[in-house]
């Protein structure tokens, strides 16, 4: 097996090395040395590693898991979450006071945004879910996970998606498409860790000894493949040169367009929503020691939100050249999104049935329920601003950010943090966390992060769109837009503050992680599992 | 082919398939000799330690 992962390394190198003998301009030849590096690297790596591609965190184990795979995806998300947001921060900090872009190609808004969006959608969320597909499917197939280094391919190959693309933004590399700005040699390049991925994940799936497939595993498999289909169809495109960064979309006009948000809002679907469902199903059950309020309503949740999603696309073009009835489309089964929306809410809230009084003493398990009850909010949000009538207020202006953020701070970061605090006893093998205060404080922090953060958004946004549609009695437009950009600096200072508080949330997290993985405890009260008596 | 050929199709025989495999998902889920089955699965997740 080794040989296998040395001979594939070797030909990367060797394909690295003619790509930057080749190249026609500095980015091809930057990473070409860059595969170069990573595969000779990878070499030693591996070699110095021998047999061990990583085993159980429990030594008394019954099953050979690969906990250590998980362990490195806890460290990643950790570590990329913390850059995510303070990307986020020094983003919302430029639009507040501009002067902070600098005046400098590598530091102005327009390259810092994506970097931002990538850092967190696909560097942090894409780390985490990595992490607990991995984790989840080696604990409800009771196998372990396939492929000797495959899944190490995958966590690394996936970092270096991450610093290719991150590094292209900052150098002003780029195809131009929302959240799938990479240029063609990193797709190509995340194309083949993904299908090793899927191979891995189905390999786990094959070798089960569980015979039924836990719900879990069905949304991260939509999840993946549904990712690998649109990533490949989204970024069909020629190159200018296969020696050259600059590659042509396949694509043109309304259907460029089409396409484009067709992969744009599945993203959200898919990755941000399908995947992380997989996270609620199986660590709500966990951390609250009980099973899923009813198993076959997440049967139904599953079939109708992978079929609906798919289709909700087009309400991100309403009241542009696509056509009419393409538009009514994507409205209509946005709103028919509702429904299994609300019913997987509904059942990850009710799994605490009966066990509510847990909220009072397991900060984790506050944290996960603080995830679905955002993942309702912005689920109902999102199809309401799907309807053409209420998208004519709110499309471009900042609704859609803080709907964005209710979901993706709320929903996707909540859960993340719930899973990385759940993971990090267990595949460090400690008794518990370093501090499970310290969970509420983050709990908190973030809390009133993603408050400050919506709220100033909504009023914001609703304001802008307000002012740009004000006509006076004769007809003319009643603010110009430096006016509007004017009335929204004291909301962009609300939301740098929420970002603020979001950031040392998550610095709170990273030094808890940081603590237990080296095996501290601090010395703490822990929570009462009673009431405390009330003297008379 | 026209478009108007594939705007019959879809909604009529492209609407009637989708409609038979929800319903068909909707039986699979709810069919009452499955009960055992899904408590059963249910509880996959406890089943590890």
């Amino acid at each position: 097996m080794s040989f296998l992962t040395i001979g594939a390394l070797g030909f990367g190198a060797l394909l690295g090395a003619f790509l930057a003998a080749n190249a026609v301009d500095t980015g091809i030849l930057a990473y070409g040395l860059l595969l170069v590096v990573f595969c000779v690297v990878g070499v030693f790596w591996v070699m110095r590693r021998g047999d061990d591609t990583g085993g159980p965190a429990d030594p008394n184990s019954a099953i050979p898991y690969n906990d250590a795979v998980v362990r490195a995806g806890v460290i990643a998300s950790t570590f990329w979450g913390v850059v995510g947001f303070l990307a986020g921060l020094a983003i919302a900090l430029q639009l507040t006071f501009p002067v902070l872009n600098f005046d400098l190609p590598w530091t102005n808004f327009g390259r810092l945004r994506p970097l931002h969006t990538s850092a967190v959608v696909f560097a942090f969320g894409g780390n985490v879910l990595i992490m607990s597909s991995f984790h989840i499917v080696q604990r409800t197939c009771q196998a372990r996970l396939a492929g000797g280094w495959a899944p190490w391919f995958v966590f690394w190959g996936y970092q270096l998606f991450i610093i290719m693309a991150a590094t292209g933004y900052l150098f002003g590399i780029t195809q131009s498409k929302e959240y799938a700005e990479p240029e063609w040699y990193v797709d190509l390049w995340l194309t083949v860790v993904w299908v090793v991925y899927l191979l891995v994940f189905l390999g786990t799936l094959w070798r089960r000894r569980e015979p039924h497939i836990y719900v879990a595993n069905w949304f991260f498999l939509a999840f993946i493949v549904t990712i690998a289909l649109l990533h490949i169809v989204n970024n069909l495109a020629m190159p200018v040169s296969f020696f050259g960064v600059k590659s042509y979309s396949l694509f043109a006009g309304v259907q460029d367009a089409l396409t484009q948000w067709w992969y744009g809002h599945n993203a959200v679907g898919f990755f941000l929503t399908a995947g992380f469902l997989g996270l609620m199903y199986y660590y709500v059950p966990k951390q609250a020691q009980r099973p899923v309020y009813s198993y076959r309503l997440s049967i139904v949740h599953f079939w109708s939100l992978i079929f609906l999603y798919i289709w909700a696309g087009p309400h991100h073009l309403h009241y542009t050249a696509l056509p009419d009835w393409a538009q009514t489309l994507g409205m209509t089964f946005s709103v028919m999104l509702w429904m299994p929306s609300w019913g997987g809410m509904i059942n990850g809230l009710m799994t605490l049935s009966g066990a509510w009084d847990k909220l009072r003493t397991d900060p984790i398990l506050r944290m996960l329920v603080m995830s679905i009850a955002f993942y309702g909010m912005s689920t109902f949000e999102g199809p309401l601003m799907a309807i053409k009538a209420v998208n004519a207020l709110s499309h471009y202006t900042d609704w859609t950010i803080g709907h964005v953020h209710s979901g993706a701070l709320g929903w996707v970061g909540m859960v993340s943090f719930g899973a990385i605090y759940f993971l990090a006893p267990r595949m460090w093998n400690r008794s518990r966390l370093y501090s499970v205060r310290l969970v509420s404080t983050h709990f908190w922090l973030a809390t009133i992060g993603i408050i400050l953060y919506i709220t100033a958004m909504w009023v914001s946004g609703i304001m802008q769109g307000l002012m740009w549609r004000s006509y006076d009695s004769l007809g003319f437009l009643e603010y110009s837009f430096a006016e509007t950009v004017a009335a929204m600096h004291p909301f962009y200072l609300i939301r740098t503050i929420g970002g603020g508080f979001f950031v040392a949330g998550a610095l709170v997290m990273a030094y808890n992680v940081f603590r237990t993985a080296r095996g501290d405890l601090r010395e703490e009260r822990p929570y009462e599992s009673e009431p405390v008596p009330v003297p008379a | 082919m026209t478009y108007q050929d594939i705007s019959y199709f879809a909604q009529t025989w492209g609407l009637l398939y989708l409609i038979i495999l929800f319903v068909g998902m909707l039986i699979y889920a709810f069919r009452p000799w499955a009960k055992k089955k899904f408590d059963n699965a249910a509880l996959i997740p406890f089943k590890e330690d």
